[in-house]
């Protein structure tokens, strides 16, 4: 119990930590980096919570994928930081005021709440966590996905895929004079013009 | 030191609130506002798991995957939209968004 109480502090703190470091570093890059370390804490409180699977799915997709995806921007944009940083101090207060108030509500109803299933009258449900000896995570989950989640589970390929389409569509260009193989035409050539048998003397060359 | 549903509700609502706070503070760099919606969708995220592993009930687990799928997708289409505004610009600030027609 300790144990648990001091990861969970740790990943907590570390998280809330680099949660402040994300909106408030002047590099962008250094943001990127403190959002990656956000989310393999994140992926740590997942883990302190029975949910494995989605521990991975965090960091390999989201650290392995989506933040790559910001770092390469990040970089392959040459951003004036400076010149983009200028309104923060005319927007910290709002920001900061926004964010407490937000802070304070939230925590006041949760505070106040106490959640178990009895209380809030959940009926017997179909997709109830299996004890840990029966099944895990993992296949708990894909037992679920794959049978009564099967339709969204399909729509979520085909969000991915439209955004795959899109982001392609979106950032392709044909640009002006380059050159390129064009196999079509290569293998269309006529061999007849193009080859020539030259009987060539001992000695002469041509 | 009994670790609750509150404890981990905290932690996500104290994420989602630096996610808001950090929208009104970097106005203008277009890439810090993607990284405070993505560090908001992770706060949900959070909700999502803790209610999910305290109610005991995996539906939770599988909303928060589908909504990483959806943070994925939004996090391709935004970059891309960046990289070509940034094209036609050579800038990324958002202020000048509004000069765009059509």
């Amino acid at each position: 119990m300790v144990i648990e109480a001091l990861v969970f502090y740790v990943f907590a703190a570390i998280a809330v930590l680099c949660g402040v470091m994300v909106i408030s570093a002047r590099n962008p890059v250094h943001s990127v980096l403190y959002l990656i370390l956000a989310f393999f804490n994140a992926a740590g409180l997942f883990v302190l919570q029975g949910a494995e699977f989605l521990a991975m799915l965090l960091v390999i997709v989201y650290v392995g994928a989506v933040a790559v995806l910001f770092l390469f921007v990040v970089m392959m944009l040459d951003v004036d930081v400076k010149k983009l940083r200028s309104g923060v101090v005319r927007y910290m207060g709002i920001g900061m005021t926004l964010g407490a108030v937000l802070f304070a509500e939230m925590v006041v109803a949760i505070g106040y709440w106490y959640f178990t299933p009895e209380k809030l009258g959940i009926p017997e449900k179909v997709s109830a966590t299996p004890a840990i000896s029966d099944a895990h995570n993992t296949e708990a989950l894909g037992n679920l996905i794959y049978t009564n989640y099967v339709y969204l589970f399909q729509g979520a390929g085909m969000v991915l895929l439209v955004a795959m389409v899109g982001a392609i569509v979106l950032t392709l260009r044909e640009r002006e004079g380059v050159k390129r193989q064009r196999i079509a035409k290569q293998v269309a050539q006529p061999s007849a013009e193009e080859v020539k048998v030259v009987k060539v003397q001992t000695g002469g060359g041509i | 030191m009994e670790i609750g549903i509150a404890h981990y509700l905290t932690v996500a609502a104290a994420l989602f609130s630096l996610g808001l706070a950090g929208i009104f503070l970097n106005r203008k760099n277009v890439i810090i506002i993607m990284m405070s919606v993505e560090l908001m969708l992770l706060a949900v995220n959070i909700n999502l798991v803790t209610f999910s592993a305290h109610l005991q009930d995996l539906v939770g687990q599988v909303f928060a995957m589908f909504v990483l799928t959806v943070a994925a997708a939004e996090a391709a289409i935004g970059l891309a939209i960046l990289v070509v505004y940034y094209r036609n610009r050579a800038s990324i600030a958002v202020d000048d968004i509004h000069t765009m027609k059509g």
